[in-house]
């Protein structure tokens, strides 16, 4: 009789639902995974001993670009260690503006998130639907800071700039016609507000149709009711954060328990799920974008009635306004100074942590009084609910792992650094 | 706020005692520092007494204090720096070891204690040369395979040693000594206290 030997398998880094550059090496007995070993580090940058190198404002777009899929979120913890350090307080417009991108940009992850974990299982449909609207969420990211994705919007003491008056718009080109312009700048006529407004109004018939996709869907239950369960006690052992852990049944949210900018001014609720297997997550992705959009909307109605400063007035952190600049020889030195030197932070550390749409995304920042951090620590919250991965899905066959790779929410850019 | 504080503080005293050398309560966080040899004793404190419960390891990180413009030394070089989180009491703490030899670098694995411990020494390892004993799987982790180093060192230069590229004739992808110089567009510079004010200099 033949010997029946284990059998192992690369899964990626070539692999369309490895979620960018993930080497899985799975132990397999037949299709049960016996051992799964994650490689990661094919998108290691070294972002952190880069920021050692850089003043502190020169690394604001590398955050951006670590989860490439919620970059104003990661901006906010960088700030916030900054802001932290220098015991700086933002200004409340600032603070709303903030609470309204983040809440924004939990939107743009949750929508990707679903919308490819969904295409991953056999759901083809689900990711046209919710590239449709992250298309419009994208545009308002564009509106404020000219870039689609790596914003750089959020800066040590506020944001960049107010919010824009007037929204881009459509032009008719080879390939739109004047019809299809018309229709496209519909809400494009308003404010940014307004075009935000526009959305959030259409936004909850959107979920519906994604609920009505998925959520009774056989398929899509099949595939994930009862895969990759987690109990609290384990996702806690495991450092799990955000979803992955309200989807266990643990009630914790930063922004409810530790609330910082405007979250104890908002009101909304926290999901949280039952039996801590995908299905639980999935359903508590979809009501944190309800709960976004509430959000969103009260923030809208607060910015509307309340004009403002839009970041901190101290000159040594924040640039003075161009026109200040031209007359005042004072204003002219600091402009200088911070855009040669850079500010300078006081000795000490500070940590910082935003809840992310993935789960808790801290920045462990360390001052020695310099120009530029002297080390910056990046606590992503994919790295901890990876190295959970051979934990979960030992005993799983192997088509689930593609399911408890798409809940875990992996994006490589933060997991790497 | 700093009623709880006050009450983290004065619990960690009446738990851990003689075994925090230094505790430090600054921007609203408290810090804690232990010697390597109580580091896996204060672990198992911190985690199993109920009035502390931190059941979360929230990060670890490795810290090379080499050139540090204030805590610079020749033995305490190398540090592991945790952030618990108690999900219970509401409450965070960071615990700060230094390992005692600079040359070979250990503190003991908190994996035991917090199994999300693991993949954070093993990056801790690789990118700091931090040997975590009792660590059941101490491999590098975000290096490359093969990588010669320990690049977050402040003396591993921020170009690397060596560079990789495809060679044509032998048809495979080569390393090679880099060709780049560091360049630093603006130097580090830390000012006195008072720099810059009115009235000063």
């Amino acid at each position: 009789m033949a010997e029946i030997r284990n059998y192992t398998i690369n899964f990626g880094p070539q692999h369309p639902a490895a979620h960018g550059v993930l080497r899985l090496v799975l132990e397999l007995d037949g299709e049960v995974v016996e051992r799964a070993d994650p490689h990661i580090g094919l998108l290691h940058r070294g972002t952190e001993k880069l920021a050692e190198t850089r003043t502190w404002i020169q690394s604001v777009p590398y955050m951006d670009r670590l989860d490439y899929v919620s970059m104003m979120c990661n901006e906010h913890a960088y700030c916030m260690s900054i802001e932290r350090l220098l015991g700086l307080e933002v200004p409340l417009r600032a603070q709303y503006i903030r609470v309204m991108f983040d809440e924004i940009t939990r939107i743009l992850n949750h929508l990707l998130n679903i919308g490819t974990h969904a295409l991953d299982i056999g759901a083809m449909t689900m990711v046209l639907y919710t590239f449709r609207e992250r298309e419009d969420l994208m545009d308002a990211y564009e509106a404020v800071s000219g870039a689609r994705m790596h914003a750089a919007y959020y800066r040590p003491g506020g944001v960049y700039r107010d919010l824009p008056d007037q929204m881009p718009k459509y032009e008719v080109s080879k390939y739109r016609n004047a019809a299809t312009v018309a229709q496209l700048n519909e809400a494009r006529q308003g404010s940014l507000l307004d075009f935000l407004d526009n959305f959030t109004r259409r936004f909850p018939a959107y979920i519906d149709e994604y609920e009505t996709l998925l959520t009774d869907n056989r398929i899509w239950k099949q595939r994930t009711v009862g895969i990759g369960v987690v109990s609290p006690e384990e996702a806690l052992a495991y450092g799990f954060t955000g979803a992955m852990l309200r989807g266990s049944g643990v009630e914790w949210d930063l922004r409810k328990k530790q609330p910082y900018e405007v979250y104890d001014r908002v009101d909304f609720d926290v999901p949280v799920g039952v039996n801590g297997d995908c299905y639980d997550r999935y359903l508590v992705r979809m009501e944190e974008m309800r709960q976004s959009n509430r959000i969103i909307r009260q923030c809208i109605d607060w910015l509307r009635s309340n004009p403002g400063p839009v970041i901190c007035d101290n000159h040594k952190v924040a640039p003075p306004s161009r026109a200040a600049m031209k007359e005042s020889m004072e204003e002219l030195i600091h402009h200088f100074k911070l855009f040669t030197e850079g500010m300078h932070v006081p000795e000490g550390e500070a940590y910082a942590a935003v809840e992310h749409p993935k789960g808790e995304f801290g920045v462990y920042a360390i001052s020695d009084g310099a120009n530029k951090p002297y080390r910056v620590k990046l606590r992503a919250p994919g790295f901890a609910h990876l190295a959970a991965m051979d934990a979960i899905a030992r005993g799983h066959m192997i088509a689930d792992v593609v399911a408890i790779i798409g809940t875990m929410d992996i994006v490589f850019g933060e997991i790497d650094r | 706020m700093s009623a709880k504080l006050e009450k983290l503080q004065d619990t960690l005293r009446a738990v851990l005692g003689a075994q925090i050398q230094t505790l430090v309560c600054e921007r609203g966080e408290v810090t804690i520092e232990v010697a390597a040899k109580d580091y896996l004793a204060v672990a198992f404190a911190l985690r199993d007494t109920p009035d502390l419960g931190f059941e979360q390891l929230i990060d670890l990180c490795g810290v090379d204090y080499a050139t540090h413009s204030t805590r610079a030394s020749s033995v305490a070089r190398f540090a592991s720096v945790a952030h618990l989180l108690s999900v219970r009491n509401n409450w965070r703490l960071r615990l700060r070891v230094f390992a005692e030899s600079a040359e070979f670098p250990v503190v003991a694995s908190v994996v035991g204690v917090w199994p999300s411990a693991n993949w954070f020494e093993r990056e801790a390892f690789d990118l700091f040369g931090l040997m975590f004993d009792g660590h059941p799987d101490l491999r590098r982790i975000l290096t490359d395979y093969g990588f010669v180093g320990h690049p977050f060192r402040k003396d591993f230069p921020i170009s690397g040693f060596v560079e990789m590229r495809y060679d044509a004739e032998q048809g495979r992808v080569v390393y090679q000594p880099v060709t780049i110089e560091p360049r630093e567009v603006t130097p580090r510079i830390v000012r006195e206290e008072n720099y810059g004010q009115v009235g000063h200099g």
